[in-house]
């Protein structure tokens, strides 16, 4: 075949060999294409790129919701990186009460407060009045700037007419006054003796809102020491409290919950535990915590106190007392019985402000041989030191017109002392008076100069709880308003020019600093102690060797002189555990915190026992009860009733700490002031009325209560009980276990399910609760509260029954009934509380169920199980259909019924409504928007960051690491937290979990439960059954 | 026309012609509104304006305005919506059912119970689009729409999502059902009318129906195979609603024996309401030859039946919860009957159960004005049913702390107004603008010769 060699041209071009052409012959499409790249770069793909760009972009832009007033560091401080906390150690101190604590701060803001495990003082844990505190540092209602006479002035000019008005009166020899709770801070005691120095006429009154007086000065008289011993409550075997509320408000409540509790926790090693007694006249924390508790009228303290002297007397072979017998001997016998059998390892306390009944209890105490084993005076708590005689000199003093100067330093004696409503119309006859109140109170409002403290998380200081056990306090923030350090202040008035920090850093540099000899540098030595937040030295004293020289039968004839028969009804005051004396009364979070025993927040009441409002006439029923008028002593004041089980006939409770007036927009007109109702003489504060008069208004009115129903039905699958011996002899005694019936013959519950169930691989968090360590005191749901921004809303919607806690302690009291008895009249029974009753608390918040009811009812899926045990809510996803809230057999859900933060109409929740309130949230987590539902999420931000900070490092988390808000607060440790995968952490160990054959995990713990363990859904909270040190095993249900 | 035995008493009395039927019918569109009428319409208006005012809170401030609390999570929103629901199953029952059933009695009553239908299952989903925390989300969020939201999707378990698809399905064909029923009265309107505007509107709404023998052929098939299709749908409504309860674990609600229960109580509570809506507007309307004695008494028999029913689910729930052994389902029933809500137990039982007993006579289920107000006293037990099966189940479940009462607010009951504000709003609408009864099928029961209809 012919090679064929025509050439086919593309056009003339290529004949020719044009050089354009050449220079396009290889490209696809030689000549211009519209589609190509043209000279100047825009092509229809460059429109369409940009096109596609511009949309996506704009969009995106549209997504984003606008940054407002984000505002960057523009020199980041060192230790401050957004997002990562940083932890202070420091010390709160409010009135006279003390806790050691560590507070956590994010960019710069203090938002939470934790106990400080290294104290020995405080023990670790805190208290709902702790946990709180730190909202109230970013009080609206707190003063901006010092005052005179209701005007703003400078520091400057105040201090120059101060220094020239104290001048002139110690120059003429005037009498000033420094009123003041005790001061626990041994610099502030040397700030205040240099101010002395400058004006020598100056003399220092201390007086406590609960005064100790009576027991300090007992003290003085038996052992030589004005101050209370060290009681070691984890040594006591046996413990009667007359009225003393020493896990409530007594004392040290914090370090005593975490003592006592030692004492009731119980395991396969360890069956023993103490037993408390109580007699007192409210239903106290303490008393419902007893073991055997009697109701007592208040004047007959000091009877039963002399009664048990006898018969202790009588088996130590000491002479008796002169005093009346008294009605429940029977209990007080088999007291006496059991202190006497646990000899040197019992404690006998009162808290009685009485001399003769603190010499009584002391001289007990004495003949049981406690002092020295569970009361020390190794280290002597210095946190009480008021002087009720002193105080009450002041005040006629001053009503006389003999004082010149009053300086009030933190103190609100018009509102917090009996005889405030003399203080407060005398105070025009001083000619000077300042007040160093962070607020216009009650006292400040009626001195003229007011030099505004800082909160304490704003200030340095130091303190000694106990003789030989320090702690520092440091600002965690700086100042938020114009404020000024009193100590400062003191300083200044008494012309030293040192700043107050120098003079601590010099204090701790002659005394504590030359006390020990590990540390050669003092700033090495600064910087650990402020690391710490407390020092404590050796613990050796002098004074374990007093010895007991009380006139017993001088006090038992004063109180046989004292006790009147018939004293009509008796009015027994007590400091609220959400309140306290009212310091703190203007915090949200106090307010709305539900009273332990009686679940009525918001407002102080009378209480009265089921058998007194029967004789006045008076019911009480889902919360809706009636005003009275009570006339006790000098005052008459109208309040509504709530009918307490337990109060002793005889008497009704009223709570101090309300009816503030001058506290702020929260506090005031909240409550009754019952202060006002109280008397005092050179003897000390009375804080009982006899011979109180009630008259029922007939006025309906409903009082806000978060739980109407006091008993818990016989429901034996919520509360599972047993007394210490059926505990001993079977370890599982109380316990409550149902079985299903299947086909296959009776199963355990969770053997029986529609579920697959979930696979855990790396995490399964969990829960335990010992019912018999938890002591009811709140810190756990005030913690809760702080930690997870949970909004309060106030007295109304409470009694809407729409508080929003995330936990709650459920409080249970024995019935009247029988709870075998399931019949109409049984039931009915069943829901009346015991006169005198048993009383269980059971913190109640999301059990993390792993066959979750809720999680199948939402339509939206907004609450899943996660990879980890968790039952986890997607706030953005909820619609608000309230169904899972229902489907909830523990009704731990909460729902956002009104949009509460940022909403006028919630004016108490100043953590969401106002700018200066917000700095308290927790930036971890989200502030839930109107319409969605919450709940617990076990701390989830807290598991995060405990995961992150281990995988940072390399490594899985340690147990411990990780831990809820409601667990870290808990004096008791009542609240266990931790992943149940890892075997080795303290979860695993308490539940004695152990892998079965099937390879699921079994609880080995014999008193662990769920709650409604038949239903089947499979919580991951675990409760340990409530033990009573009781011999009787009554049908209490 | 159809051969009926010369024994039974004609459906349609006084001797009507096929004339007389298209003028009583007709001539009330026609004619302008009643005094009467204005009045009803003003006071249903009135309603839905201050209910408005309580939907218009709901919806601004949040369902805190309702009574409801931290244990009682629903109570009269969800009530209502049951309560509308069940009424919304007479009509369907009635044309469809009783269309498979050949029941030729129907005929003059479907229309204005399927329309009572229709405006009863929209009140109805009022509820749970309201009940929401956040409405405007959730009305779209609960409906398996594809999204930009990542892979978001709704969690086919929960029962509220099987009620979306239950109540959307029978809305939807109950309407079409309805609709295409009033397609050739509306042609017969359309061709009676005189103005311009009433022949636009209504030539539109009639779909050029144009009478002929494939054109009825078609409509019949269509009803027919309609009906069909209606006819599980009735059972399954409220079946399906009442899964909401069932599946859950709260005792009181927790409940097998519900589907069956909840089915009879809507046809039980659906034909009272046709009766009480059905008396009005016979007498309003004059339309006593249509609506006869014997409809009447045809209605009042089922309401015995249902009753009975439902009250004998009341005594088996309570044998159940005595026989169970279980202790939660025991208190409940015990609560429900002697707890603080016994009263409302109390006017169930006697509204539901005791007072249809009435109808055993004869005298009683044939006279107008004790029908009347028992259809009234069904209804309110039939609310109060559904109050005592969701409030007094949880406001006192498992865990006696969180025990709590539910007392409503205004604005619980001004929703409950609006709803009804828009039922007699949309009613009255329905009676005066559309036939009330169907005018062809009518026309088909009627004895009549043609002697008659020369006069």
């Amino acid at each position: 075949m012919k090679e064929n060699t025509k050439i086919y041209w593309k056009g003339i071009e290529q004949l020719k060999n044009d050089p354009e052409f050449v220079k396009n012959a290889d490209k696809e499409f030689p000549e211009y294409l519209p589609i190509s790249e043209n000279e100047n770069g825009n092509s229809r793909r460059d429109f369409l790129k940009l096109m596609g760009f511009g949309v996506a972009a704009v969009s995106l832009a549209a997504c984003e919701a606008p940054i407002r007033k984000a505002i960057p560091y523009l020199n980041k401080p060192v230790d401050v990186d957004p997002s990562v906390a940083n932890y202070y150690a420091s010390t709160y101190i409010n009135g006279s009460d003390y806790c050691s604590v560590v507070v956590k701060t994010r960019e710069g803001r203090p938002i939470k407060i934790e106990g400080n495990k290294l104290s020995k003082f405080s023990g670790g844990g805190t208290t709902a009045q702790v946990e709180a505190s730190v909202l109230s540092l970013y009080d609206k209602q707190r003063l901006q700037n010092p005052m005179k006479s209701g005007a703003a002035v400078t520091w400057d000019a105040l201090d120059a007419e101060v220094k020239s008005k104290l001048g002139e009166i110690a120059a003429a020899g005037g009498q000033i006054k420094i009123v003041t709770h005790s001061i626990v801070s041994p610099s502030t005691k040397k700030a205040i003796a240099k101010f002395i120095a400058a004006y020598p006429s100056t003399q220092v009154i201390t007086y406590d809102a609960s005064s100790y007086s009576g027991a300090l000065n007992a003290n003085l008289s038996s052992f030589g020491i004005r101050a209370l011993p060290s009681y070691n409550f984890n040594k006591s075997k046996t413990t009667v409290s007359f009225g003393a509320d020493f896990l409530g408000t007594w004392l040290n409540p914090v370090a005593f919950s975490k003592q006592f509790a030692e004492t009731r926790k119980l395991g396969p090693k360890k069956k023993e535990m103490s037993r408390l007694y109580s007699f007192e006249s409210n239903l106290s924390l303490t008393g419902a915590n007893a073991d055997y508790r009697s109701p007592i009228r208040p004047s007959e303290v000091g009877l039963y106190v002399g009664n048990l002297y006898n018969l202790i007397a009588a088996k130590a072979g000491a002479p008796a007392i002169s005093v009346a017998k008294v009605d429940d001997t029977a209990t007080l016998t088999k007291a006496a019985n059991d202190l006497w059998a646990s000899k040197g390892s019992s404690i006998v306390v009162s808290g009685e402000n009485d001399i003769s009944v603190q010499t009584v209890v002391n001289a007990i105490n004495n003949l049981l041989g406690n002092y020295g084993s569970t009361l020390s005076w190794d280290a002597p708590v210095m946190t009480k030191q008021g002087d009720d005689a002193m105080m009450d000199v002041f005040v006629t003093d001053l009503s006389q017109g003999l004082v010149s100067g009053v300086i009030f330093f933190n103190c609100n004696p018009v509102y917090d002392h009996p005889k405030g409503a003399v203080i407060g119309s005398s105070l025009a006859k001083a000619k000077f008076t300042l007040s160093t109140s962070d607020r216009v109170d009650e006292t400040t409002s009626q001195v003229t100069y007011v030099a505004p403290d800082n909160h304490y998380l704003e200030s340095w200081n130091d303190a000694e709880p106990a003789k030989g056990q320090y702690s520092l306090s440091q600002p965690a923030i700086s100042n938020i308003f114009n404020t000024r350090q009193a100590q400062q202040s003191f300083l200044t008035w008494g012309n030293v020019s040192t700043s107050y920090l120098d003079f601590i850093k010099e204090n701790w540099k002659e005394t504590h600093f030359a006390s020990q000899t590990e540390i050669a540098d003092f700033q090495t030595f600064w910087d650990q102690c402020l690391y710490n937040g407390v020092f404590e030295g050796d613990a050796t004293s002098t004074m374990s060797a007093v010895e007991f020289s009380g006139d017993v039968n001088a006090a038992g004839t004063k109180i046989a002189g004292k006790y009147k028969k018939g004293t009509g009804l008796e009015l027994v005051t007590y400091e609220s555990i959400a309140i306290g004396a009212g310091e703190q009364a203007n915090n949200p979070w106090l307010q709305e915190m539900p009273d332990p025993l009686s679940k009525v927040c918001w407002e102080n009441y009378i209480s009265m026992s089921q058998s007194t409002a029967n004789e006045l006439g008076i019911e009480m029923k889902e919360g809706f009860t009636t005003k009275v008028n009570v006339k006790a002593g000098i005052g008459t004041v109208t309040l509504p009733v709530v009918v307490q089980p337990g109060q002793a006939a005889g008497t009704v409770g009223l709570a101090l700490g309300y009816g503030r007036t001058k506290a702020g927009k929260v506090a005031d007109g909240v409550g009754v002031n019952a202060f006002a109702l109280l008397s005092s003489n050179s003897e000390g504060i009375v804080y009982s009325v006899a011979g109180v008069t009630i008259e029922p208004t007939g006025e309906s009115y409903r009082i806000a209560q978060t739980q109407t129903h006091q008993t818990f039905m016989g429901r034996e699958t919520v509360i599972q009980e047993a007394t210490l011996a059926e505990y001993k002899a079977d370890a599982s005694a109380g316990r409550y276990k149902p079985m299903i019936s299947s086909y296959s013959g009776p199963k355990k519950p969770n053997a029986v399910s529609l579920w697959k169930g979930h696979e855990y691989n790396n995490h399964h968090w969990g829960m335990v609760i010992d019912l018999n360590s938890c002591t009811g005191c709140a810190a756990c749901s005030v913690a809760c509260q702080v930690e997870n921004n949970i909004p309060v809303v106030g007295k109304e919607e409470v009694v809407n029954r729409r508080e929003m806690a995330w936990l709650r302690i459920d409080r249970y009291y024995s019935s009247q009934g029988n709870k075998e008895d399931k019949s109409m009249e049984g039931l009915s029974m069943l829901e009346k509380a015991s006169e005198n009753p048993e009383v269980t608390f059971q913190p109640m918040m999301c059990q993390q169920c792993n066959n979750a009811p809720c999680e199948t009812v939402c339509p939206v899926a907004a609450t899943t199980h996660s990879t980890e045990g968790l039952n986890q809510m997607t706030y953005n996803r909820c619609i608000g259909t309230r169904y899972c809230a229902n489907n909830c057999p523990f009704k731990v859900r909460r729902f956002n019924w009104f949009k509460y933060h940022d909403n006028r109409q919630f004016p108490d929740n100043t953590a969401m409504n106002n700018e200066l309130g917000k700095m308290v949230l927790n930036p971890d987590v989200v502030v839930r928007a109107r319409g969605v539902m919450e709940k617990c999420s076990f701390c989830v931000q807290r598991i995060q960051t405990g995961k992150l900070n281990a995988k940072k490092q390399g490594r899985r988390p340690v147990d411990g690491e990780i831990s809820t808000a409601c667990a870290t607060a808990c004096p008791t440790e009542a609240i266990v937290f931790g992943d149940m995968k890892d075997s080795n952490s303290r979860i695993s160990q308490l539940l004695r979990l152990s892998a079965t054959e099937e390879g699921d995990t079994e609880v080995k713990e014999e008193r662990a439960y769920n709650v409604l363990e038949e239903i089947g859904v499979k919580p991951n909270v675990w409760y340990f059954t409530k033990i009573r040190n009781k011999e009787l095993t009554d049908n209490q249900a | 026309m159809q051969a009926v035995a010369s024994v039974r008493k004609p459906l349609v009395t006084n001797g009507k012609t096929v004339h007389d039927v298209t003028e009583d019918i007709c001539s009330r569109v026609e004619q302008k509104p009643t005094k009467t009428w204005m009045v009803a319409f003003t006071f249903a208006l009135a309603l839905l304006i201050v209910g408005g005012y309580a939907v218009y809170r709901t919806v601004w401030d949040g369902i805190g305005m309702w009574g409801l609390n931290k244990t009682v999570g629903w109570a009269w929103d969800i009530t209502n919506f049951v309560w509308w629901v069940g009424i919304g199953h007479a009509g369907t029952l009635i044309s469809a059912i009783l269309l498979l059933f050949r029941q030729k009695w129907r005929m003059s009553i479907n229309r204005a119970a399927e329309a009572m239908t229709i405006f009863a299952v929209i009140c109805a989903l009022m509820f749970p689009i309201l009940h929401m925390g956040r409405p405007w989300l959730g009305m779209y969020w609960a409906i398996p729409l594809p999204n930009t939201f990542g892979s978001l999707w709704v969690n086919f378990n929960s029962p509220l999502l099987w009620d979306f698809f239950a109540i959307s399905t029978y809305f939807s064909v109950s309407l079409v059902f309805w609709y295409i029923g009033l397609i050739p009265d509306f042609a017969t309107i359309r061709d009676r009318a005189t103005g311009p505007i009433a022949k636009a509107v209504y030539g539109a709404l009639s779909f050029a129906w144009d009478g002929a023998a494939k054109t009825w052929s078609r409509y019949e098939s269509v009803a027919l195979i309609l009906a069909g299709l209606a006819t599980p749908l009735v059972l399954s409504v409220h079946t399906i609603v009442s899964f909401d309860f069932a599946t859950s674990v709260i005792p009181g609600w927790h409940t097998t024996i519900f589907p069956p229960y909840f089915v009879a109580g809507a046809i039980f509570s659906g034909f009272a309401m046709v009766l009480t809506l059905l008396l009005v507007t016979r007498k309003v309307y004059k339309l006593e030859d249509y609506i006869t004695i014997e409809h009447i008494e045809l209605m009042n028999i089922v309401i015995i039946i249902t009753g009975s029913i439902v009250g004998v689910a009341y005594i088996t729930e309570l044998f159940i919860a005595w026989y169970s052994g279980v202790e939660y389902e025991q208190y409940a029933f015990i609560n429900r009957v002697s707890g603080p809500y016994w009263w409302a137990y109390a006017s169930m039982m006697t509204c539901n159960v005791i007072s249809p007993q009435l109808f055993w006579f004869k005298k009683i289920r044939t006279n107008l004005a004790s029908t009347f107000v028992l259809s009234i006293v069904v209804n309110i037990g039939m609310w109060f049913e559904r109050f005592v099966i969701i409030v007094t189940s949880i406001h006192r479940d498992y865990l006696p702390s969180s025990w709590a009462m539910f007392y409503p607010t205004r604005y619980d009951v001004g929703m409950y107004m609006f709803s009804f504000g828009f039922f007699f709003t949309a009613f009255l609408l329905f009676a005066k603008y559309f036939p009330v009864i169907n005018i062809a099928e009518v026309k088909s029961i009627i004895i009549s010769d043609s002697e008659k209809a020369k006069k």
